[in-house]
């Protein structure tokens, strides 16, 4: 077995029953060399301090759990390797949320968003499950299959600009399960999401930066969502609301 | 403490539980269902799953195809009547998944793809490249989110089923943001809290699977049904025990040993790659046993080839394998075969319920991997369990929608007592003094399951492993915890569901010291033969006070007659 080696972790802690202000403490953690961040994590959890809190679950980056700032970028934990960093490594929570605690955020904000975007199939009649699926070529799959895949991991809310000064704006996740939804051949709500991505939290208020797309660890890039659903919201606009406006 | 009532109230936000919830919601709009989870629903484990899921789908196929395939597969334990409902109502529940967003890979024409899965005789498994859960978890939770008569409470950990006069209240939960309990009372339950991997030390399974919905309804005299049946799933990265799935052989990888040989050919010569699960899980265990397997720092290990497929197909099929190939092993399956072993993967066993999800306790229902229906018997089909966490996640919710209209009876004086004393148990737990650690008793739990509860077994060390097991239940009541706080304390969470996987092990070691044959997954070398005779019926454990108790139940078998099961 390889040479295990001690790795100084700076773990950013907060406890809100006794803690003012966030806090480092300093763990010494003997780490293998195949190990990532969130394995040394679970090692301080079990043996060194179990009153630090974090979330994980699936270790193998799709549940969306482990997402912390690991020396200062937005990672998952499970799939960030120690080898690939310096001594010491810095772990904090997710930046743009409240911490409830230690490396665990508080997401309700994100969750709220979603619903707002209504990431769900809208028919104007649904279809008897027993008649059989909706055609869908694929062609048709690919227009928005790069956009399904966001794992809700919100690594792109806590290097999002935008987000550090208004915390309102949707954020790239939710806007690009909007334009997820849109895209889809099956979807016919284009029209319901028209008022909430078109509001002052929504897509206009993007300034394009790209780090959403750079630190997305599954390839959706939202901001290209984003900015081509500017393009869709902008011609049917001008298709649907300028003339009944105007007449 | 909070007291809240919901007419159902639902444990699980996992594959079966949104199911679940949207079946109740769906059954009577003036209904509410509160949705409780210990994780963010799209966190749960069903997002993991990656091959597919298996349905009838095109005209060389048939739902008795189909069903006789899930009857052989499960060595006859399977429950025929259960089975045959399942094969009849998969193709409606995928295809509703469809009409609900989920973004199955497809045809040319339009139509869904299918693919082929072990054990399966024609190509019927449903698929979204290879992250098919993930896809239907995500379509499941969004959709879920447009009906208002479903209520979530997030990171809400369930800790006991409070029961009053024969029938199931409601339950107690730790909501984690404030650590504070509450009762969450409602005139049915159903539990989806999934399976309990974690019981073991080298699993596919993520760490929220702790089995904790067993050992709820087994805590409340449900019995838990052929817990002795656990999974092996016969290709997962040596270390972490990353699953690479079994689509990756249906897409044409192969097996090697380290000699080279597709040693498959020695047993299972008709079906290869595509046996069942438990006869590759057995076959790579006796490969390494006559030292042709691999040595690697985490012990022996095979082959799965996949280069002779191609990038092309590799992107299209399988990118995920080849994403947590490279990322986990360092090596792309493009150029290289992927390090594989057998590692614990699924529970057949788990809460005794019927069709509907009813178990013998009125009001209580149980669906997904916590239930055993039981479709799987001894050993399950890869991916008839995703598409079992939609039929039976749905029939569960509509039978508990049913259940929750027709009575009305809020005479229950004991509940707030029993859920104050439920209060109490958290409440000590916080800080407790005590000499034992959390993390000694569960590497013990662990490594006493895969002695004695392993691929193959014998009559010693499965005893062992019960008494091991039975130890650390007693050593268990002195377990020291460090955390006095309130706001999201893991550390109680861990006790608790180290509490939660005592139990459920315990059944395990029980029934699979009983059980003195061999079939399916459950392999004694002392007992190498398959017994109809004695053994063709389903284990049941229950709870006393003083230890588990066995008992059994009949199989149903309506129209497949017990034959050797050849491949
Ligand atoms: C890596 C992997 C790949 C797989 N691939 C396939 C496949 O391709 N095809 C297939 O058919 N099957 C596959 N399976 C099996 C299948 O994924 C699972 O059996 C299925 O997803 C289980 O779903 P579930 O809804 O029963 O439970 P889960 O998805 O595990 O959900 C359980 C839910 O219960 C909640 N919960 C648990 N305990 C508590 C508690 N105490 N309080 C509150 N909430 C609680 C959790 O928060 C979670 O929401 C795979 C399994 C693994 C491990
Ligand atoms: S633990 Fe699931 S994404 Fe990291």
């Amino acid at each position: 077995m390889e040479e295990k080696r001690t790795i100084r972790f700076e773990v950013l802690r907060f406890r809100p029953e006794q803690d003012e202000e966030p806090v480092w403490q300093t763990y010494d953690v003997p780490c293998r060399p195949d190990w990532v961040v969130l394995d040394a994590i679970n090692y301080i959890k079990d043996e060194i301090d179990p009153t630090l809190s974090h979330r994980w679950s699936c270790r193998m980056g799709v549940c969306g759990s482990c997402g912390m700032m690991v020396n200062g970028t937005p990672k998952l934990t499970c799939s960030a390797f120690v080898r690939d960093y310096p001594d010491p490594i810095r772990v904090a929570p997710l930046s743009n949320f409240p911490i409830v605690r230690d490396l665990v955020v508080d997401l309700e904000s994100f969750i709220e968003k979603l619903e707002r975007v209504k990431p769900w199939i809208i028919r104007r009649a649904e279809k008897d499950p027993a008649l059989g699926e909706y055609l869908q070529s694929p062609e048709d799959l690919s227009n928005f299959k790069q956009y399904s895949m966001c794992i809700n991991c919100m690594l792109c809310y806590a290097a999002c600009p935008v987000l550090l000064h208004e915390p309102e704006f949707l954020g790239p996740a939710a806007l690009a399960l909007a334009f997820r939804y849109n895209q889809d051949s099956r979807d016919e709500g284009e029209r319901q999401r028209l008022g909430v991505l078109n509001s002052p939290e929504g897509i206009w208020s993007c300034s394009y930066a790209n780090e959403c797309s750079e630190v997305c660890p599954k390839g959706v890039d939202p901001a290209a969502a984003i900015q081509k659903q500017k393009l869709l919201g902008f011609l049917q606009w001008a298709r649907v609301v300028a003339p009944r406006g105007g007449a | 403490m909070e007291v809240i009532r919901h007419d159902v109230v639902l444990v699980g936000g996992g594959g079966a539980g949104l199911r679940a919830a949207i079946a109740v919601a769906e059954a009577d709009p003036e209904l509410t269902v509160a949705c409780l989870s210990k994780v963010y629903p799209m966190r749960s484990h069903t997002v993991s799953a990656e091959g597919g899921a298996a349905a009838v789908a095109r005209e060389d196929d048939s739902p008795e195809l189909h069903a006789y395939d899930t009857v052989r597969g499960s060595d006859y334990l399977a429950d025929q009547d259960a089975v045959e409902l399942f094969v009849e109502e998969a193709p409606i529940e995928l295809t509703r998944l469809e009409h609900w967003g989920c973004p199955w890979s497809r045809e040319e024409d339009g139509r869904i793809a299918v693919r082929a899965f072990g054990g399966m005789s024609v190509e019927r498994t449903w698929f979204a490249a290879d992250k098919t859960g993930f896809h239907m978890l995500h379509s499941l939770f969004q959709t879920s989110l447009k009906y208002e008569n479903i209520v979530r409470l997030d990171e809400t950990f369930v800790t006991r089923l409070l029961v009053e006069d024969g029938r199931v209240r409601g339950v107690v939960a730790l909501d984690l943001r404030t650590g504070s309990a509450r009762a969450v009372l409602g005139r049915a339950v159903v539990l989806a809290t999934g399976g309990a991997g974690r019981i073991f030390p080298f699993t596919t399974n993520a760490a929220i699977k702790t089995g904790d919905g067993m050992a709820l309804a087994y805590r409340a005299g449900v019995p838990l049904k052929d817990m002795e049946f656990v999974q092996y799933h016969p290709t997962g990265l040596p270390g972490t025990g990353i699953l690479i799935t079994e689509a990756s052989r249906g897409e044409g990888g192969v097996l090697l040993n380290a000699n080279g040989e597709r040693y498959l050919e020695r047993y299972v010569p008709n079906k290869m790659e595509l046996g069942p699960r438990d006869m590759l899980a057995r076959a790579a265990i006796l490969e390494f046993q006559a030292e042709r397997g691999f040595k690697g720092t985490y012990g022996p290990y095979v082959h799965l080839d996949l280069t002779h497929l191609g990038e092309a197909k590799i992107d299209e099929r399988l990118p995920f394998v080849r994403e947590l190939a490279i990322h986990y092993v360092g090596i792309d399956p493009v150029k290289e075969p992927i390090p594989v072993r057998p590692v614990v993967h699924y529970m057949m066993g788990g809460i005794d319920t019927d069709g509907n999800g009813a178990t013998e306790l009125p009001g209580l229902y149980a669906a997904g991997e916590c239930a055993s229906v039981s479709i799987n018997g001894a050993n399950r089909l890869g991916s008839n369990s995703l598409s079992e966490c939609l039929v039976f996640g749905a029939r569960a919710g509509r039978a508990a929608a049913a259940f929750a209209r027709e009575v009305d009876d809020r005479n229950e004086p004991a509940v707030p007592e029993q859920a104050r004393d439920e209060e109490g148990r958290i409440e000590a737990l916080r800080g407790k003094s005590g000499g034992e650690r959390i993390v000694d008793l569960r590497r013990e739990m662990t490594s006493a399951m895969e002695r004695g509860c392993g691929v193959f077994r014998e009559e010693d060390e499965a005893r062992h492993t019960l008494q091991t097991v039975a130890q650390l239940k007693g050593r268990y009541t002195d377990l020291g915890l460090e955390d006095r706080s309130r706001v999201f304390n893991t550390e109680i969470v861990s006790a608790l569901e180290l509490g939660h996987m005592l139990d459920v092990a315990e059944a395990v070691a029980l029934a699979a010291l009983e059980r003195k044959e061999s079939r399916g997954s459950h392999t004694r070398t002392d007992f190498p033969a398959r017994d109809d005779e004695n053994f063709l019926k389903h284990t049941l454990v229950r709870f006393a006070p003083q230890g588990p108790k066995l008992d059994d139940k009949p199989v149903t078998i309506t129209r497949w007659q017990p034959e050797e099961r050849k491949y």
